[in-house]
């Protein structure tokens, strides 16, 4: 057993003893990185001897008594879309290969404010494009279950770190399932919150109106406390939300007598696994055998949700990603011969070939005399998609389906075809789209892969999505399973 | 809506791309898949609907007239391929 | 010029910097001339993840000059993104308003040749200015510095409805005179905080439609302003002479070589992408809103052009003159405090102070003399206690050491004669030197006292009280 495996609690009850120190902890992760990153390929920037002086630090502190952050001494890794002053964020793309933050993002002020230890940055999906980690243009991530499929995408890091006791937690960013498929995929906790709930300052813009950030944890009580941390307005967010932030560990009760829970039938429908969805019904009857009743319900606009949603967050990536311009930062291509000539050879050799599509796609939607017919029928389609939601939180307390509609794949197996892989989040992106938040968390097993549970929630009710997510958590024992490495 | 090995050209032309032949090729044949499948959104009756840009129905976020500090020049050029006289350096914008 | 043919139809787009302290969606000062790249930040420099937030002064600024200019303010506003790569924008997109402007369907009302005319002005919409670039090494390179990036700027665009340059430059001096009075901007075009960019073409007289227009940039003086559309107008009337067409394009306005050249490469086929910013969040301007700025309005030079006509009887042109620069129509009333003659205040403005200024190529903040030293001044005239002759001294002295009247009057010993017994010395002197001109008068040539008050002057310095020095002449004479 791993320090790893135990809760956060528990952690910090050891540290009150004296039987555990903050510099404990960081010897664990990097002996196990050591130990397991060369075949998992989590990491892309190791911070290893600030990692050590921050835990030195904290051992003083610790010792000294007094006031002690709520993650104090937990060990994380950062997605690598998310900025680190001074510590090189690469967004997994060669052309910020050599990229050093001069700020640090508001969730990294807020993870050193609670007195986490930073080990370094995670690998992903090129400017998080991508559902399987293999658009990293360093190196794939795998899968620590397996070492030939994916770990999903695209913060495939951050879930695969956790999964193999890399990082006690990670975050991770969601656009349109990048934290809950990769979280599914590598049987972890993964928390997308509601848009708006965590600050996006400091997070390398893909698609703007949807980008979130969260937590990768091994069980949801974790989860509670990380997004404790980070959850809050931000003034440097117009997009942040006002919002009074609830105490999320008192939310975990166990209690689900009664909860109402909706399944839409589109998520248990064609193109789910059959063995997936197994495993989800298995899980229904837990919740039922705590008090919850579940009915069946249609998301009508769920198969509009993923053109809608390449449409919109392509629009928006393409022009987020045209200040890599090779003028401020970033890799320029050498000796160009006039300025067109700059831009075109930088951001060319910068960027790899998904990022390109997307750009290329985004660019088509929004020129001129096709906005109508794609960015803007995508957002009224994102309005319809979104209605589908408040409809049915309008009776029920919860939705539950699948994460993804398959356990992980074998590396390679999609690569050539761009819209199958796009299809795989199918089930995260309406979520996305309606901007709530849902939790993906481990319910099963097939063939040796884990199998994602999606819980969704009304808009800033993460306390629901929690509670649900932790009672159920409670009575099964998929969290504590570990891939055998 | 077909889209033509000319208006992939011309798109990478906007997106400050630079395409070799073949990348032409498999991305008018990749865009045209995608853009089939977003064909889909057409059947759907959106008369009358608002766009959502934000989920959230936030207006009017702003900030006080205030000065903030400006970053230590080293800082500004730290990131820079090239800079000269506290400025950054590009080649000529006219040709 | 042979441009009779064809009537000449302009369209102007203005371009307004607020004067805010700081950047419109980041912390930066907004001062002018600091070294390079000192007023910049991760945020206007563009760096990965970076947000805007929307300084509330700018909209209110924009708010300000939108109503000042007539415009109808909408209950939302939005901003969107202008998609564009160019080494002076750093995020390779402006945030500016595209289908919600600001303010819409506004006028201002122009006098060109003692004539009113109307100009409508189609919108006005608030976004952020780019950064500067100037050209190195030979012209192979160019280096940026990103200050001015991120200023909140207010475009103002006509409606094509000006015909000549002349009414483009009286447009012009008008928007900036409303900005003035608004204090919203320093409008200085010397330093980029007032720009304009022009379309102008020509169709022949009684044709509807217009002709293809060239947009011109680079006129940074309100005389290249004139300049710049006079030449155009030769040149598209020259080829239309010919039978030729006009290309669209964008020329540039070359100051030295005196003609507009065209600006071929930054021609790239332009597709502004625009869409809404998904970092930034509507605008809901309600009523109270509206109010508040519609409150803070000040009186408007048309305003007080008309009051000046009124109440102090001032000549239109002067009342026009005065009241197109807010400096020089604060300074006019600043004046009127210390004296009650508007119009010697004005005749000192129009021409003394204005004939300074404009021989030397500067501005009333280049000059000392403050409205207090003039209405001083006047009041000393009024009193006797200098003359007229005098005072183009003291005034000359006031523009450069910006000391008032009395001191300078004191320390230079300028107080005018008017001791009867110190006068009628000097003219005894002089009588008795100058036995010519006496017999001259006494053979009843009347011209002769003239020369004989000149002697006088000369005699006291310029100091003696002209009249007193007539009258004494007269009667020594008279003997």
């Amino acid at each position: 057993m791993s320090l790893f495996d135990y809760k956060l609690s528990e952690i910090h009850n050891k540290m009150n003893d004296g039987e555990l120190s903050p510099t404990d902890l960081v010897d664990q992760a990097f002996k196990t990185i050591q130990e397991r990153d060369d075949r998992v390929g989590a990491y892309l920037t190791l911070d290893e001897e600030k990692a050590r002086a921050t835990a030195r630090r904290l051992d003083d502190q610790l010792i000294a008594g007094g006031d002690r952050g709520l993650l104090f001494g937990l060990p994380v890794g950062i997605k690598d879309n998310i900025v680190t002053d001074g510590l090189r964020t690469t967004c997994a793309s060669q052309f910020l290969s050599n990229f050093n933050p001069v700020y640090d993002a508001t969730v990294t002020k807020k993870l050193r404010h609670a007195d986490s230890v930073i080990l370094g940055k995670l690998n992903m999906d090129e400017f998080a494009m991508g559902g399987s980690n293999e658009n990293s243009s360093f190196h794939p991530v795998r899968n620590p279950w397996n070492l030939e499929y994916v770990p999903g995408g695209s913060s495939g890091g951050s879930a695969a770190s956790v999964a193999a006791g890399e990082a006690y937690f990670t975050l991770g960013s969601d656009t349109g399932g990048s934290i809950r498929q990769p979280a599914s995929y590598c049987g972890v906790v993964g928390l997308k919150p509601t848009y708006g709930l965590v600050s996006r300052f400091g997070l390398v813009a893909f698609a703007s109106s949807l980008d979130q950030i969260g937590p990768v944890t091994k069980n949801v009580e974790d989860s509670a406390y990380v997004l404790q941390a980070i959850a809050g307005y931000d003034s440097m967010d117009s997009t942040s939300a006002n919002v009074d932030i609830p105490d999320y560990l008192s939310a975990l009760t166990g209690d689900v007598k009664g909860l109402r829970i909706a399944v839409p039938k589109e998520y248990i429908g064609e193109g789910v696994d059959a063995s997936v969805k197994e495993k989800i019904m298995d899980a229904l009857k837990v919740l039922e055998g705590l008090g919850a009743v579940w009915e069946e319900v249609s998301l009508p606009h769920t198969e509009y949700a993923v053109a809608t949603y390449y449409l919109l967050a392509s629009s928006e990536a393409s022009s987020n990603l045209a200040r890599f311009d090779g003028v401020r930062y970033g890799v320029r291509a050498n000796n160009p011969s006039n300025l067109l000539d700059l831009y075109h050879e930088s951001r060319s050799q910068g960027f790899g070939p998904e990022v390109k599509r997307r750009i290329m796609l985004g660019t088509y939607a929004l020129s001129s005399g096709y906005y109508d017919a794609y960015y803007l029928k995508a957002q009224k389609v994102r309005t319809l998609i979104k209605r589908d939601f408040d409809q049915v939180f309008e009776k029920y307390d919860i939705i539950i389906g699948p994460t993804a509609p398959t356990t992980a794949f074998k590396l390679g197996s999609q690569v050539d075809n761009p819209l199958t892989m796009y299809l795989n989040d199918i089930l995260t992106i309406p979520v996305s789209l309606a901007g709530v938040p849902a939790v993906s968390i481990p319910c099963g097993f097939v063939d040796g892969l884990p199998v994602g549970m999606q819980i969704i929630g009304k808009s800033f009710d993460e306390s629901t999505v929690l509670r649900v997510a932790h009672a159920f958590e409670q009575h099964t024992d998929h969290h504590t399973k570990r891939p055998n490495m | 809506m077909n889209i033509s090995t000319q208006d992939v050209q011309h798109v990478a032309k906007l997106a400050r791309l630079n395409l070799s032949s073949e990348e032409e090729l498999v991305f008018t044949e990749q865009l045209n898949a995608i853009l089939q499948y977003a064909e889909k959104l057409d059947g759907l009756d959106t008369e009358g609907i608002e766009p959502t840009t934000h989920v959230l129905h936030l207006s009017n976020v702003m900030r006080e007239d205030e000065q903030r500090e400006s970053l230590p020049i080293e800082k500004v050029f730290a990131n820079a391929p090239e800079h000269e006289d506290g400025q950054f350096k590009v080649p000529a914008v006219l040709e | 010029m042979s441009t009779s043919k064809y009537e000449t139809v302009i369209g102007l787009e203005v371009h307004v910097e607020l004067h805010t302290n700081s950047k419109i969606f980041c912390g930066c000062s907004t001062e002018f001339g600091a070294p390079p790249n000192t007023h910049t930040c991760p945020i206007c420099l563009g760096h990965p993840g970076v947000l805007p937030v929307l300084n509330r002064q700018a909209v209110d600024y924009a708010m300000k000059a939108a109503m000042a200019l007539n415009c109808t303010i909408g209950d939302r506003s939005k901003f969107d993104r202008k998609n564009y790569f160019y080494p002076d924008s750093p995020k390779a997109y402006q945030i500016s308003q595209f289908d919600q402007p600001i303010g819409e369907h506004g006028w201002i009302d122009i006098e060109v040749n003692g004539e009113t005319k109307r100009i409508g002005i189609t919108r006005l919409h608030l976004e952020e200015d780019a950064g500067k670039l100037t050209h190195v090494d030979g012209g192979y390179a160019s280096l940026v510095d990103f200050n001015r990036v991120g200023t909140p700027l207010v475009e103002i665009v006509s409606e094509p409805e000006l015909s000549s340059p002349e009414e483009a430059r009286a447009y012009l001096e008008k928007i900036r005179a409303i900005m003035q009075y608004c204090e919203v901007s320093d409008v200085k075009m010397e330093e980029g905080s007032l720009r304009c960019d022009a379309n102008i073409s020509l169709r022949p007289y009684g044709q509807e439609e217009f002709g293809i227009r060239a947009e011109l940039k680079n006129m940074n003086s309100f005389r290249g302003v004139q300049k710049g559309m006079e030449y155009e107008e030769f040149r598209q009337a020259e080829i239309l002479d010919d039978g030729g067409v006009v290309v669209q394009e964008t020329r540039r306005w070359d100051e030295g070589q005196g003609k507009t050249i065209s600006m071929r490469g930054k021609e790239q086929a332009h597709d502004y992408r625009y869409f809404p910013d998904p970092d930034l969040v509507t605008l809901h301007i309600d009523d109270a809103w509206k109010q508040r700025i519609r409150a803070s309005i000040p009186e408007l030079p048309d305003a007080r052009k008309e009051r000046y006509a009124t109440e102090y009887g001032l000549p239109s042109y002067d009342a026009s003159v005065i009241t197109a620069s807010k400096p020089l129509a604060d300074f006019f009333e600043e004046s009127l405090k210390y004296t009650s003659d508007a119009k010697a205040v004005s005749n000192w403005i129009m021409g003394d102070l204005l004939g300074y200024l404009n021989s030397s190529n500067l501005e009333l903040s280049g000059v000392k003399v403050t409205g207090q030293g003039l209405g001083e001044m006047i009041g000393l005239i009024e009193k006797g206690t200098i003359s007229n002759k005098i005072a183009k001294t003291v005034f000359k002295e006031m523009l450069e050491s910006g000391k008032l009247p009395s001191q300078i009057v004191e320390e230079q010993g300028l107080v005018q004669i008017s001791d009867e017994g110190a006068i009628l010395s000097i003219v005894e002197q002089v009588v008795l030197a100058n036995p010519q001109s006496v017999e001259d008068y006494n053979a009843g040539k009347q011209k002769a006292i003239g020369f004989l008050v000149g002697q006088v002057m000369k005699e006291s310095k310029g100091k003696a009280n002209p009249a007193l020095a007539n009258k004494l002449i007269v009667e020594v004479l008279s003997r």
